[in-house]
């Protein structure tokens, strides 16, 4: 699967380094160098870095500047189906939560994340220190797989328990602040994931199973049929969406593809590029 | 959702946020402490600041010539993910151009900082001259050959051997105003344990009082009553 090739890949020229002694890349997700002329910030840890009374160094700026960019054009969360290493824990928890039958569980809602979020912003201006990073699993997987993990691997096993068995999604459907960083990033950005051919859909349900943010599904695929009078149009506008492509995939009836451009209120793309099949190309999402 | 639902909800929400946010930095000012034993590259802020700043990226680990910089990991006593070294292993060797200050996308590592000498990474100390064998009338001078700025960091200054009578003791003395803490001589040193130390700065360094001056830095011209009655005094005292 592409994505996976993504997301293994990102990680490999991380390693390439440390492991083979090429460095393609140095540094980790929080802060790297790109064949020692192209820095890449995460926004979310500079942010927290300045809130905390610093002002960062010109390759910081850049960095997240360029970062940022990408986000925003792209689409946010394509960072956590695209790029984020604890997407392959949590999919391996979500995996064997549907091949083991696992069901039920504790409900909370999706909001969380963003008063998570908040409280990320907050800590550094109360008391001065960087303090999700002592916890965060984003950072804390990759970052030991790069200079190693000491202890942060329990982090790690703990999310994903709680993934298999407490919430389903529960980590990066739910709580994760740095998703919902990556999601206001993108908020406006013009790629969506659309369902143009929604009336041949035959109620499978089967891209609601796999799709991490299910929620962002049902506006677009049965916008016509909405109790209310305000029809919803084929686009999934949702920002939770991480554009994994996994409903694209898994429907037999051809019912998702890509769309291209600004979109209205009522989940129609503004320009006539919508409805296209996504050929190689288009899925073809780099980092 | 009603109006009743939404408030409290939101109140959920808001009470178990804040109660991790609580757990969170009540953990963090343990996870926050740095060991004396451990210390920050050249640049680093002071502690406190550092540790708000650093986005915890290992690019100054990386672009350390040396490899002698380390990321902290999780169940270390140093903040997880901050970078440190320790001078016994390897200390700092002083590159010109500071690569780990201008691969530092934070500023954590101040780029303020252009003149390798003017590093304050902590301050040597000669701690156990009971072991140093300087002190016991051989001759060693190990951590002064392997100081960057010798004559200036560290200098051998010679003292009376009591015990033979005849021959000098050579002995190291750190210079607080020029020691960048770099590490170099604790690293060198011969003995199992070393007899030098570097640690942080604040540990160690003391402090004359502002309105102490000694006799001989003092400047010539002063006309006050309490300037001449002082005169007087360290006159006497300095004679």
């Amino acid at each position: 699967m592409l994505r996976r090739f993504n997301q293994l890949g990102v990680l490999f020229m991380f390693l390439l380094g440390p492991l083979f002694g090429a460095w393609l890349v140095t540094g980790n997700l929080s802060s790297s160098m790109t064949l020692d002329i192209l820095p890449l910030t995460d926004p979310l840890l500079l942010s927290q870095s300045m809130l905390s009374g610093n002002w960062p160094a010109l390759t910081g700026f850049v960095g997240a500047g360029l970062v940022l960019l990408f986000y925003a054009l792209l689409g946010g969360r394509v960072f956590c189906a695209w790029v984020c290493p604890v997407n392959l824990v949590t999919d391996l928890a979500a995996w064997l939560r549907r091949r083991l039958g696992i069901r039920g569980g504790v409900r909370i809602s999706r909001h969380l994340r963003w008063w998570l979020l908040g409280l990320v912003l907050l800590l550094p201006l109360l008391t001065g220190g960087m303090v999700w990073e002592y916890v965060n699993p984003v950072s804390m997987l990759h970052r030991g797989l790069i200079f190693g993990f000491g202890w942060a691997w329990l982090i790690l096993a703990a999310v994903f328990l709680y993934d298999l068995l407490i919430v389903s999604r529960g980590w990066c459907g739910h709580l994760c602040p740095v998703g919902a960083c990556y999601a206001a990033i993108g908020a406006a950005a013009p790629v969506h994931i659309a369902a143009p051919r929604r009336d041949q859909c035959d109620d499978c349900l089967d891209c609601f199973k796999v799709c991490p943010e299910p929620q962002v599904l049902k506006p677009a695929l049965k916008g016509t049929r909405l109790k209310s009078d305000s029809s919803h149009g084929p686009v999934i506008d949702s920002i939770d969406c991480t554009k994994c492509g996994r409903c694209i995939e898994v429907c037999d009836q051809d019912v998702f593809g890509l769309a291209l451009g600004w979109v209205d209120k009522d989940g129609f793309v503004k320009s006539n590029l919508s409805g296209q099949r996504p050929n190689a190309e288009q899925t073809k999402l780099q980092h | 959702m009603n109006r009743r639902d939404f408030v409290f909800d939101s109140l959920r929400a808001a009470t178990g946020v804040g109660l991790l946010g609580l757990g969170l930095s009540l953990y963090s000012q343990r996870a926050a402490s740095l060991p004396a034993w451990a210390l920050r590259p050249p640049g680093a802020q002071p502690e406190e600041e550092f540790n708000g700043a650093c986005i915890r990226c290992g690019l100054c680990v990386r672009d350390c010539p040396f490899d002698m910089l380390h990321l902290a990991r999780l169940g270390q006593d140093i903040p997880t993910g901050t970078p440190y070294f320790i001078a016994r292993e390897a200390g700092c060797e002083m590159c010109e151009d500071i690569p780990c200050v201008a691969a530092c996308p934070s500023n954590a590592l101040d780029h303020a900082l252009t003149d390798i000498n003017k590093a304050d990474m902590g301050l040597a100390i000669v701690s156990d001259q009971d072991a140093c064998i300087a002190f016991q009338g051989q001759r060693c001078e190990v951590c002064f050959d392997n100081c960057p700025i010798r004559g200036d960091a560290i200098t051998l200054e010679t003292q009376h051997h009591e015990r033979s009578g005849q021959q000098a003791l050579l002995i190291p003395v750190v210079h607080a105003e020029t020691c960048t803490g770099c590490g170099k001589c604790e690293e060198a040193c011969i003995l199992d344990e070393a007899a030098i130390k570097v640690l942080p700065r604040h540990l160690i360094q003391g402090k004359r009082g502002e309105h102490d001056r000694l006799v001989w830095e003092r400047q010539p011209a002063r006309t006050t009553y309490s300037g001449n009655l002082l005169d007087k005094l360290n006159g006497h005292s300095a004679s």
